[in-house]
């Protein structure tokens, strides 16, 4: 019987996580560094346990301690949110071992998609579509410039074992080459997580494409549903800022298309749980090609759970406690997060600080999912992330507006904020239309 | 002499150049890391790094000193 659920993460999404759990009627225990003792996360728990300093590797990247946290409590499952260690096969490994419930795919799935040569060329074999690009690791500067050559400039160039775009860079000749592959080996060690080697990927880049990933569900029969899609095109440095479902960009047959694809690709693995299916959507040609899949529950999964009606994270506990039952999907309206980041809305620079003002936007179609509150303080240890604004509404022209309100209303002092940007995009033209691509805020700025 | 301050609050991840090294305008001198994000610190003139205020896995605060440039 699963009665208690630790939550192996931080901030907004740890906090998430702890509401579901609370209201399943479960125990939740939090997991928590030094520099996050006072955020809300931890006082809303039931139960919660220091790990350790507020470096990632003596705290929430340190597996044993997650896991005699577990113990200590009684903790019968373990939430790893999404980041930290959520797609670390080893941990969800040790984690089964250890006799609990990893609240996940098995680390079999993690293990192949985790490694992004291995899953596209997974994903070929399943017939998913995918970019030129490499179907062996490149592992120095001469290979890497041979690769890209044979593939044609520009190349995107990545850490086979990174996540989040972070070191991502793209190529269009043979010196920026150099800096790109610099920039993603170093992101491979240093970031990288699952312990992956410095192996870079080189995949032919798409001028003028659209970011478009799909959401699904595996459930315990075996079943792999499709939620729809999420447009997440609005990024800076290859992370994503905006995103909205459904994608104003597809028509309704390449739509049916990329969540046939990405059911397959679930199937492909035995998928169980919440998964996303990455791909790049070339916005003239109305085709697309597979990027990566993400083996965890994402940041901008609210957009889902607003026009789908389901709550992701107590599917993902069903699912993982082995509770067998079908699901119908029917999305309807039209969802909007913007990701609200301690940085400075013109160069998105970090700028953390102590929180001395926050109001949060309330009412019809809102939803705030927070990790802050005033008087605490966001700390440079991790990543820039506050709050999701998450605004719904029957039409696209209706989230927006609604948008405009709760972007007004949302207020926070001490640190910087990226919220005048979001107030800007919600007047840019080509955002407003819908007719935009992954390049808009480097247009914007 | 020209200061070089911090922009934010940060961790000093590395120590790229030393005192007395010439630099060229745009060289980085050291780079910080805050929020999973590199950020190089840059030399906005040529010159001499007179003094380095810094130290790898120093924690720096906004507006602090980490190099002065003669």
């Amino acid at each position: 019987m699963l009665d208690s659920v630790l939550v192996a993460n931080r901030g907004e999404i740890a906090r998430r996580v702890i509401r579901t759990v609370k209201g399943m009627g479960l125990r939740a225990v939090a997991v928590h560094s030094e520099a996050d003792a006072d955020l809300p996360f931890v006082t809303e728990a039931d139960d919660a346990v220091l790990l350790g300093p507020a470096a990632p590797a003596q705290s929430y990247l340190d597996t044993a301690k997650v896991i005699e946290a577990a113990r200590a409590t009684g903790a019968r499952a373990i939430h790893p949110g999404y980041g930290f260690l959520s797609e670390n096969a080893a941990f969800a490994r040790a984690v089964v071992d250890a006799g609990l419930v990893w609240i996940g795919p098995d680390p079999g799935a993690i293990e192949r998609m985790g490694d992004k040569i291995n899953a596209r060329n997974l994903m070929e074999e399943a017939g998913v579509p995918v970019a030129a690009g490499t179907r062996e690791p490149v592992s120095d500067l001469d290979a890497a410039a041979r690769a890209a050559r044979e593939i044609g400039y520009p190349v995107m160039v990545k850490a086979a074992g990174g996540g989040g775009g972070i070191g991502m860079g793209v190529a269009r000749d043979d010196a920026s080459l150099a800096k790109a592959f610099e920039q993603a080996s170093r992101a491979a060690a240093r970031f990288g997580g699952s312990g992956a080697g410095p192996a870079i990927l080189l995949e032919r880049y798409i001028e003028r494409a659209r970011h478009v990933e799909v959401q699904i569900l595996g459930l315990a029969d075996g079943t792999v549903v499709a939620l729809g899609e999420r447009d997440c095109s609005v990024q800076r440095r290859h992370q994503k800022v905006v995103e909205e479902s459904p994608s104003p960009g597809l028509t309704p047959e390449l739509r049916e298309r990329m969540l046939a694809a990405a059911v397959r690709a679930g199937e492909a693995v035995a998928y169980r749980g919440a998964g996303t299916v990455e791909c790049l959507v070339d916005a003239d040609a109305q085709d697309f090609v597979f990027l990566e899949m993400n083996t965890r529950l994402q940041v901008e999964h609210p957009v889902s759970e607003l026009v789908t009606g389901l709550d992701l994270v107590e599917h993902q506990i069903r699912v993982a406690a082995g509770e067998v039952y079908g699901l119908e999907v029917r999305p309807r309206g039209h969802a909007i997060e913007f990701r609200v980041y301690a940085e400075d809305p013109k160069r998105f620079l970090p700028g953390p600080g102590k929180i001395d003002v926050w109001e949060e936007p309330s009412g019809e179609g809102i939803r705030v999912d927070s990790g802050y509150t005033a008087g605490n303080t966001v700390t440079p240890f991790y990543d820039p992330l506050m709050a999701k604004l998450c605004v719904y509404g029957e039409t696209r022209e209706e989230a927006l507006a609604r948008g405009r309100e709760a972007v007004a209303a949302f207020r926070v002092e001490g640190p910087k904020n990226n919220l005048p940007f979001c107030a800007e995009l919600l007047d840019h033209p080509d955002f407003v239309s819908g007719d935009y691509d992954t390049g808009l805020v480097s247009r914007m700025r | 002499m020209p200061e070089v301050r911090a922009e934010m609050v940060a961790n000093v991840w590395k120590i790229v150049v030393a005192e007395g090294d010439a630099v060229e305008e745009g060289d980085t001198l050291v780079i910080l890391e805050s929020m999973k994000m590199e950020i190089p610190v840059i030399a906005e003139d040529a010159g001499r790094v007179a003094q380095l205020k810094v130290a790898e896995g120093d924690v720096v605060q906004e507006g602090d000193l980490i190099a002065v440039i003669e």
